[in-house]
Formats: structure tokens, sequence, C-alpha cells
């Protein structure tokens, strides 16, 4: 082969310049990938340190104060620092310009901005955090994280401040591309699930985050002048706090497992050999989910005191939001229906993913059922719930993308063997965690509890005893995929013999994407029969 | 009994916690199904038409969308029935109590206060008779704390800046977990008491054995010639002010045209925000409180004007 061909975004050019200050959006999607996977490790140290510290009831490991700074700097790192911009900005960032046939993305300086902002918001919190951290959760709940907390709630409200500019560019960026650059002949109706879903995704992040940037200015606002907003002290309404925040993050849930939806789209088909069943209603469903998933807050707050009205008003709009989320699932499953159906990594992690997202959306329904929201919601129900979607469905659903397109992104295979393993080592560690808690929430454990009752004690220790297989599986990828980088074979374009447009150029890409811009004339999808008999004999 | 053989499920104790392990029951059931079904149908595809197996593999579904509209509403109709079901108990549990004995709460990092009608006073502890309704009127003094008992299956956030009231019918004597849930600083976890649940008798002999100072209402009283209140709302003032007396549970017409039922919460904010509510017909010359009284003074004052509704006439 000439050595001219094999010129790709990766090997190129070797200056740092070249990538601090790289416009290719397969560049900056790998910045965002190794940056968000410190932060994965970091949020994941704090989680050891809490399962760790529940393994007994007493508080004996570390003092409340410390515990109650674990798991504020685990939501925090792990919401705004992971889960929110794990798929848009790696997979997403790398495979938006290339499955619409593009050259980058509409506006690549936009993009590295992205980056740098995320990079100093994340340096502004993870500062906050290690001077002293911060002791109100995630949820920065008033007035307690305003005239109460002694953490360093302005610094961390910061680095959150601005990492939300980063989510808003990022959404801007893919809105304006996928309107703009498909290539001809690409439709609406002809892109991929993964598009679909990343542009509801991009919705939410654009109208959503600017909510949140209030909320943290107000925040500060309060903590540092005194201005009363929120503390009825200072004539302020606590509860208006949770309006704002919720009305922020709950649409921010739809954030992180919409993009998870979108990739076990692609994952299904792929390996059943079978256009996606129901396409355009999976499709529709991604942009329902974000419309809907506007009107919802509310059920954060049943048992806050709010209008009991409004609390039936929410209710009802949760079930309806659960209705597309469960239209997908019937959908996925209905792809396997007289499919091909073969087992490689990337397929477990997606059957994985139906299996969580299940039990996580189904005992969503029990949360939305507003008499026994009264009973579990702040329990370890809801703590297991969440882990259900976002870690189950999300962290899942990403490591299935990982090996899905790791090969064109690397040009390299990893060892299936490994692969395979950590999926089901994945799987199962994973709900050795958080089934428990389940069990942990309707026997009345409350969140956030650094001591506990002793007769609970089993169900916790059984719980930390998953953490530890969970935290190998997460370490196993590291490993094998580092592997690979260098010793891995040779991927070829198309590994999979998948039918995407970014199956069409080679692994690694060349910088530019296509040698010229293709040209589209079916569905994503449509695997004829030659091709299934091509995959048939690979 | 059927609760017991739901897994891990310890049955609840109060009138309303039967309805709610039902409820449970009934979600986890139609879960199981779902579960149940999803797993049959992708174990069997997943083994049928994995590669290599020659399993037919003609005559696909073509007409998707019978399927979509079928699944979307059974899925639609079976969300509604659970939104209904939650909705009914939910409007039982923050719906008013009839007949029930009024205990005021006070909450503040880290402990819980309760204060009964008769001026006993206790600290994370809250002693309550059996089979009678208990209404909670609770207050938090700095942050938001949950008023959470697990084995009643009742929890409610006490707010800042707020009454919030929350009933609950023991069915069951013996001592239950109180737990606070929400995050609310430090000691969070040790914000935790009992709620001793006794025989009536038992519950008069316990209330006739505190050593208390006087009634709730009769130091309300003491504190509302203290703080000059008297000076205008009784009798023979020369300031024009409403009359208190047979207020507490009546509707009251408002300046602005609309009425207000006057309960804790209104006593509250007519006292703490004396402009934001205006009687009709009266000027709106009433200094704030605020700052003034904290939380236990605000109770006993808002009992003493409860028991003028009772009295009907003050006690002088």
């Amino acid at each position: 082969m000439n050595p001219r061909q094999e010129l790709n975004y990766l090997n190129c050019e070797h200056t740092l310049r070249s990538w601090f200050l790289t416009t290719d959006h397969k560049r900056v999607a790998i910045l965002f990938a190794a940056t968000i996977t410190m932060f994965f490790f970091i949020g994941g140290g704090a989680a050891t340190l809490i399962r760790l510290e529940l393994a007994t009831p007493q508080g004996d490991l570390v003092s409340s104060d410390v515990y109650n700074r674990l798991f504020s700097m685990h939501g925090i790192v792990m919401v705004w620092f992971f889960l929110i911009p794990s798929i848009p900005t790696t997979l997403g960032n790398f495979m938006v310009p290339l499955m619409i046939g593009a050259r980058d993305l509409a506006f690549p300086r936009l993009n590295l901005t992205s980056w740098y902002l995320f990079l100093l918001g994340g340096a502004v919190t993870l500062y906050a955090l290690f001077i002293g951290g911060v002791d109100t959760g995630w949820t920065f709940y008033t007035p307690f994280s305003t005239m109460y907390s002694n953490g360093h709630v302005i610094l961390a409200a910061v680095g959150v401040f601005i990492a939300g500019f980063s989510s808003i560019l990022t959404g801007l960026n893919f809105i304006v591309t996928i309107h703009r650059l498909r290539a001809p002949g690409l439709t609406w109706y002809r892109l991929p699930i993964f598009i679909w879903s990343l542009y509801a995704t991009s919705i939410i992040l654009v109208l959503a985050t600017p909510v949140l940037a209030m909320t943290l200015l107000l925040i500060s606002l309060e903590r540092f002048f005194g201005i009363g907003i929120f503390d009825p002290n200072l004539g302020g309404d606590p509860l208006l706090f949770q309006h704002l925040f919720w009305f922020y993050s709950h649409p921010a849930v739809y954030i992180m497992i919409l993009p998870g939806m979108g990739m076990v789209s692609e994952l299904v088909t792929c390996f059943s050999r079978k256009n996606l069943f129901g396409y355009k209603f999976v499709a529709w469903c991604s942009i329902a989910i974000a419309g809907i998933g506007f009107l919802v807050w509310g059920h954060h707050m049943f048992v806050t005191g709010q209008s009991v009205f409004a609390a039936l008003v929410f209710s009802f709009m949760s079930f309806i939001v659960a209705v597309p989320s469960a239209i997908k699932v019937f959908n996925w499953t209905a792809t396997l229906h007289k499919g091909w159906v073969s087992y490689d990594a990337p397929m477990l992690y997606a059957l994985g993913f139906i299996g969580l997202f299940t039990i996580g959306g189904l005992t969503g329904l029990f949360l939305a059922a507003l008499a026994f929201d009264v009973f579990v919601t702040d329990t370890y129900f809801v703590v297991a719930h969440f882990h259900y979607i976002m870690v189950g469905g999300m962290v899942t659903a990403y490591f299935g993308g990982l090996h899905y397109w790791w090969p064109k992104i690397t040009g390299r295979m990893y060892p299936d063997y490994w692969a395979r393993a950590a999926a089901i080592l994945i799987f199962f560690g994973f709900n050795m965690t958080f089934f428990p808690q389940f069990v942990l929430g309707i026997l009345g454990m409350p969140r956030r509890y650094h001591t506990y009752d002793p007769a609970l004690q089993v169900w916790n220790v059984l719980s930390s005893a998953g953490a530890s297989v969970l935290a190998v599986a997460y370490l196993l990828p590291l490993l094998y995929l580092g592997w690979s980088l260098f010793c891995g074979r040779r991927a070829g374009p198309n590994p999979w013999n998948a039918t995407g447009l970014e199956w069409q150029t080679s692994s690694p890409p060349p910088k530019h994407n296509f040698p010229q811009t293709p040209r589209v004339q079916r569905g994503p999808y449509v695997y004829t029969p030659e091709a299934v008999a091509v995959a048939q004999n690979a | 009994m059927w609760r017991e053989w739901i897994p891990f499920w310890r049955p609840g104790v109060s009138s309303y916690a039967g309805d709610i392990d039902l409820l449970f029951a009934g979600l986890l059931a139609i879960s199981s199904l779902v579960v149940l079904l999803l797993l049959v149908l992708l174990v069997t595809f997943a083994v049928r038409y994995r590669r290599g197996s020659n399993a037919d593999r003609d005559h696909r579904i073509k007409k998707t969308w019978y399927w979509e509209i079928s699944w979307t509403t059974v899925t639609l109709i079976g969300f509604l029935c659970l939104f209904v079901w939650g909705a009914v108990l939910y409007l039982e549990v923050y719906g008013p109590a009839s007949n029930a004995l009024p205990i005021y709460i006070v909450a503040k990092q880290w402990m819980w206060k309760a204060q009964h009608p008769g001026g006993q006073r206790e600290i994370n502890e809250l002693h309550a008779p059996v089979h009678r309704a208990v209404r909670l009127i609770m207050a938090s003094q700095d942050v938001i704390h949950s008023f959470f008992v697990p084995a009643f299956r009742v929890k409610h956030d006490v707010v800042p800046g707020r009454y919030q009231t929350l009933w609950f019918k023991a069915e069951k004597t013996g001592v239950f977990a109180l737990l606070c849930a929400e995050f609310c600083g430090t000691d969070h976890s040790r914000m935790t008491g009992r709620i001793v649940v006794m025989e009536p008798a038992q519950y008069e002999s316990w209330l006739s054995r505190e050593d208390v100072g006087g009634t709730l209402a009769s130091e309300g009283a003491k504190l509302f010639r203290e703080l000059g209140c008297s000076g205008c709302h009784m009798g023979q003032s020369t300031v024009r002010a409403p009359p208190l007396e047979g207020l507490y549970g009546k509707p009251v017409p408002l300046q602005d045209g609309s009425t207000v039922i006057a309960d804790e919460g209104y006593i509250r904010d007519s006292i703490l925000l004396p402009k934001s509510q205006i009687a009709a017909g009266y000027e709106p010359v009433m200094p704030s409180f605020a700052g003034r009284v904290g939380e236990d003074e605000l109770i006993r004052l808002v009992a003493y004007i409860k028991s003028l509704a009772d009295e009907g006439r003050p006690q002088r």
C-alpha cells in the first residue's frame, strides 16, 4: 500500500499545537474523550469511597463532613463532567460529520472553544472540590447552599456555570450541522437514529442549560451579596430554587439518556442485519421525549408542599413521557425478529442496556405514581432508579458505542474475548451494586445517609461487594483498549459490515473525512441480501 | 396476609399503609410481567435468529405501524390506570384529616422538637395514641428537612418560612423510626427519632406525667399581651383591627376581593407578613413581627388564636 494513502487524522500532524489548536472535529472528540475519562475515574473514586464507608452502619472510614463532600463531588463530577458531555462530545463529535457525509461540524472553532470552556469549568470545579469541597449534594438545595453550607459553593457553581456554556455551544453546533451539512440525498428520514437522538439532545442543551446558568447565578448572588431570592429569612422562597433547578435538571436527564438510546438503535440494527423496526416512530419518539421532558420537572417535588393540583399534572405528564421510551424498547426488541443476530461485544452492551434501561424505566413508573413517591422519594429507591438509567443505561450505551466505533476511531480492533467478558461483568456487577439499593429504599433507608440502621447492613454489604466487581469491570476496557492502540489488529474500513456513511471511508478517517462527498440513495439501515450474505460468510 | 408475600417487604402499620402496600404490589406485578415478557421475547429472538441458524426469515413484518399503534395504546392505558391509582391515594394522604389531634413540630439542624397542645415537649421523640388521626403542623427553623416515618408510609418536607401539615393514623402500638429524608447538613443521618405509639389510656397517663408549664394556648395568650398584640386586637382598642374570636377555620374576605381560609398558615403569614393578605375593610397598619418571634413563639401564638375559635371569647 502506498504510504501516502495511509495519511489519516491521527498521523497527519504530530505537534502539540496540532492537537491543542485543532479544529478537526475528530481530534476535538479525542480531547473530550481524554478529559471525560479522567472525570469518570475521579467520580468513580468518590463512589468507591462512598461504598466502602457504607459497608458498615457506623461512620468509621470518614467523618460526616467528608462523606457529604464525597457524594456531592461524585454527583457534580459525574453529572456535569461525565454523563452530560459523554456521548455528545466524544462519539457525537467524532461521528456526526462522518454519519452525515460532511467534512467537519458547522463551526469547527466553536467546537474547540467548547472543549476549552469545558476544561476551564472542570478545572474550577475540581479546584473547589480539592481545596475543601462542597457539602450540598449536586442539587445545591437552598437555603442550605446559600446560607448554611460551609463548602466552596460559589466556586463549584462557577465551574458548572462555565461548563454549561460548553454544552450550549456543542448543542448549537450539532443543530446547525444537522440542518445544513447533510450530504446530497440525505433526507431527514434517511438519517441514522443516532443523529435524530443527538438532534433532540441538542435542542434540550440549548434551551435548558441557560436556566441552569441563571439559577447558579442567583445562588451566588444570595450567598455572596445576601440578596434575598431563596432564603425565607431574606424574603425569598426555597421552592423557587427547586422549580428553577429541576426545570433544567429534569430535561438534563434526557440529555443524558437520549444519546444512549440513539446509540443502542445503531447497535441493534447493525448486529441484527435489519432495518430498525418502526424507524419513524423511534425517530419521533426522541423528539417527543425532548419536548414532553420539559413539562415534568415538578415530579421531583411531590413532597415539598407544591399544590396538589400541580402534583397531579406533573404525575400525569411523567407517565406520558414514559410512553415514547417504552415504544423504543418494544421497537428494539422487534428489530431482532427475523434478523441475523450476532453477539459481538457492542451487541452485548446493547442488550445489557435494554435490560437495565427497562428496569430503570419501570421503577420510574413507581416514582411517578404520586402516593408511592411520597413513600420512597429521597430514599435509596430513587438512587437505584436513576443509577439504572444513568449508569446501567447511559454508561453501558457509551461503552457499546465506544466498542462499535473504536475500529473507526483508532483503526485497530480490540481483543473480542476481553471485550465480551467486560460487557458481561459490567452487567452483573451493575445489578449486584444497584439492585440491593431498591430493597434498601423500600426498607426506608434515606439517601445521603452517612450512618444507618444496622439492620440494613446486609443489603449495603451486597451493594458494596457488587461495586467492587463493577470497578474491575470498568477498569478492564481501559487495559485492553489501551493495548489495542498499539497491538490491535488493523480493522479496515468496515469491520462490522455496517451500512452507515461513516463506514464508507477509511479507518481511521482522513483529515477531511471523505475523498469526495458521498451521495445518499437509501435509508440508513438497508441491509441487502448480498450484504447479509457477506456478513454471514465473514 | 398477602403483604408478607412481597419479597423483602415490611408491611406498614398506619391506616393508609395498606393502600400503599397494595399499590406497590400492583406496580411490582405489572413491572414483573413486562420484564418477563421482554425477557422471553429477547431470549427467543436472540436464540432463534442468531447468525448461522436456519430459522425462517421470510415474510418479515411490513406494516410496522399496526404494532406501533397497538403497543402505544396498551402502554398509554396501563400508565393512565397507574396514574389514577397513585393520585387517588395521594389526595388521601395529603388531604384533610377528620377529628385529628394537632401536634406541632419544629425541625432544626439536627433535631426534631415536638410540642403537644397541652404544653408537653419532647425532642427526637413523638408520643401518639393508636387508632387516632394525628395532624402535624411542621415548621423549620433553618434549612429544608423532611419528616419521614417509613412504617407509616408518610413523608413531607419541612420547608422554612411556612407551615406544612401531614397526618397519620397508627394502627399498631410500638416504636417506629422517624428519619430526616432531605439532606440538611453535617449530621443529616443522625437527625433521627422515635415515634412511640401507645394505647389511648397509656397516652393520657404519659401526657399527665410530663412536667408542663402551661398549655400552648395559655403561653400564647401571655405572649399575645407581651408583644402588644392585645393592644389592637382586643375589645376596647382605639385602633380598628380585625377581631380574632371565632377566626380559625373560617373564610376571611380580603381587600382584593378574594377569600382565604384562616388556617395555621394564614395566621402565621398574618403575623410575619401582615401586608401580604389584608382583611377587607381594615387599614394595613399592622407591623411585621418577622425577626421578633421565633418558630416556638409562633406556635404558641397560633395555638392561642386557634383556641379563640373554640371559646368564642378571648381569655383576659
